[in-house]
């Protein structure tokens, strides 16, 4: 076991755990004030329920011996984390336990990730019900199938993807963030578009959390992508530069799009581009030269400041643009690997561009495609499952008074004392003294 | 008496404020307003959608005035409020039939 590897990815772990409640102010922040807490809870809601599923049978799936074909691991193997407890559980160099514990809290991200393609819309149960569904039968095995390498040594077999095809995804950007994308996209057919979308104004209610959560966000993703590195060392380190500069290179990007497009820099383009530049990087950020990842960074922000006004065009309402910037930067960011990887960088190989041939490309575009067909078929029977059993969506009526009352009986925010409220459930408290009638006074004052 | 309502816009009040005071009007009330005029809204933009704020903050402010003094006031406000830019808002007065101070109980110009 080695002392700076376990420290490393325990702050890693610590730090994408931190990207969730970030990525809720991020989502939070976008949609309008009567919903801003129902979007926060969608992510809070998987911070709860799939820290609990990794542990009981997640991280088996995943990360359990193969079952067959590439496709599973066993999810008995490690049912309830056991046999993981001991000194001599080792995964590398790091204790197992680390391990568990920084992929936790991928998966976590990768559920929340899809709740902003549905924001104001989506009955909470039935969201909690599809989270733990999605988790189960999409996340854990493609999980398997990307993140699981073989260990001949220990005769552990793992997923096909990582093993069979060898396509590079360092971080998840096929795993992570095409799976959560093509989810989203499913989805968004599935529930349909909001009430009035393309016709009501609606705007983001409160950019400063936007800034924030993409703030957090970008410091969680030097955890995500820099601990993928699982060791604390070089790799480690060209990962955390190629995720700075990528990420500085998109906002760039997105901004020239928008200040040609529409006339202005913005904020929330500000914003989108770092989330676009770290989703790009993230497949890519140990097989690129920095000067790579500043291309992937700045097409990154362009492409993905393009994609988001699709939506419109084609009439689907993905609320907060997941599928234009998670599914469309996950797949740059997976096939740019087969043009600009260069054999200097930890992974060792030459993209098309670096003389490589297209060898990497095709595994890169196998592996993609693969996640991306997968995730949207299967997400988009759960969600009709749900949708025709318990019911996904909200009632009309409860989506135009807004879903944070309806479904949580809150209000993200006070708006002044003329509400008229009071203390307790039911109906307003009878008056003290005008229904008292002689002989009953004790009673009321009682 | 009558009463002046006048909307104008926010950066401006304090200039109203201090030239009523420095004219001698005792008090006055003042409400976040939004609405149009010729001025029309403003475009904003995210993520590339367009749309148009139709209303732009204004204040509103009102004050109630003995007869003999409504011209000035008017021309006071007027003169305060004013950018000579689009946008710079209305002022428009009523007659009111009866005032009362609710502290004394007195009435009419007396509870000015």
């Amino acid at each position: 076991m080695d002392t700076g590897d376990t420290a490393w990815i325990l702050t890693s772990a610590s730090f994408v755990l931190l990207m969730t409640p970030g990525l809720a102010l991020f989502y939070g922040g976008m949609v309008r004030a009567k919903s801003v807490l129902n979007m926060m809870m969608m992510s809070f809601g998987a911070l709860g329920l799939i820290g609990v599923l990794w542990v009981l049978y997640g991280y088996s799936m995943a990360f359990g011996n193969d079952v067959g074909g590439g496709l599973l691991g066993d999810p008995f193997e490690y049912l309830g984390l056991s046999g993981l407890l001991g000194e001599d559980n080792l995964s590398g160099t790091l204790p197992g336990m680390a391990f568990v514990g920084f992929q936790a809290a991928f998966a976590i991200l990768a559920v929340a990730l899809i709740s902003g393609a549905i924001a104001d819309r989506a009955k909470f149960g039935a969201w909690m019900v599809f989270a733990g569904v999605w988790a189960t039968i999409v996340y854990f095995p493609v999980a398997h199938w990307v993140f699981a390498f073989d260990n001949d040594d220990a005769g552990v077999v793992g997923g096909w993807i990582a093993n069979g095809i060898e396509a590079i995804d360092f971080a998840g950007g096929t795993a992570i963030h095409i799976n959560a994308g093509a989810a989203a996209l499913a989805l968004v057919l599935v529930l349909g578009n909001r009430k009035g979308f393309g016709r009501e104004p609606m705007r983001p209610h409160n950019l400063p959390l936007v800034m924030l959560g993409a703030g957090l966000l970008w410091f969680g993703w030097f955890g995500f992508n820099a601990g993928s590195a699982v060791a604390s060392g070089n790799t480690a380190a060209v990962a955390w530069v190629n995720t700075l500069v990528a990420t500085s290179a998109a906002i760039l990007g997105w901004l020239l799009t928008e200040r040609f497009r529409d006339g202005h820099a913005t904020s929330l383009g500000a914003a989108s581009g770092a989330v676009a530049g770290l989703v790009a990087i993230t497949p890519a950020c140990a097989a690129v030269s920095p000067v790579g990842a500043i291309v992937i960074g700045v097409l990154a922000g362009v492409l993905c400041a393009l994609a988001v006004g699709l939506k419109y065009k084609l009439g689907y309402d993905d609320s907060l643009d997941v599928v234009g910037v998670h599914l469309v930067g996950g797949l740059w960011g997976t096939i740019a690997v087969g043009f600009l990887a260069t054999a200097d960088a930890p992974n060792g190989v030459d993209g098309l561009l670096y003389g490589g041939g297209v060898d990497q490309l095709w595994r890169q575009v196998v592996g993609a495609v693969a996640v991306l067909v997968f995730s949207f078929v299967v997400t988009w029977v759960i969600g009709l499952v749900i949708q025709k059993t318990m019911g996904f969506r909200l009632d009309e009526e409860d989506e135009a008074a807004g879903i944070d009352q309806v479904e949580h009986a809150e209000s993200g925010y006070d708006w002044g004392t003329l509400g008229g409220g009071h203390l307790g459930g039911g109906t307003r408290p009878a008056p003290r003294h005008t229904t008292a009638t002689p002989g009953a006074t004790s009673e009321v004052s009682a | 008496m009558k009463l002046l309502t006048a909307i104008i816009k926010p950066h401006k009040l304090d200039d109203v404020k201090s030239a009523l005071e420095s004219y001698g009007v005792q008090g006055l009330t003042i409400s976040e307003a939004s609405g149009y005029g010729r001025q029309r809204g403003h475009t904003e933009v995210y993520r590339g959608a367009e749309y148009t704020v139709d209303m732009v903050p204004k204040v509103r402010v009102e004050v109630l005035v003995d007869d003999v003094d409504i011209h000035d006031v008017v021309e006071v406000v007027v003169k305060s409020a004013q950018t000579g830019r689009i946008g710079d808002g209305k002022v428009w007065t009523q007659s009111v039939e009866d005032v009362v101070r609710v502290r004394t109980g007195e009435h009419g110009p007396d509870a000015l």
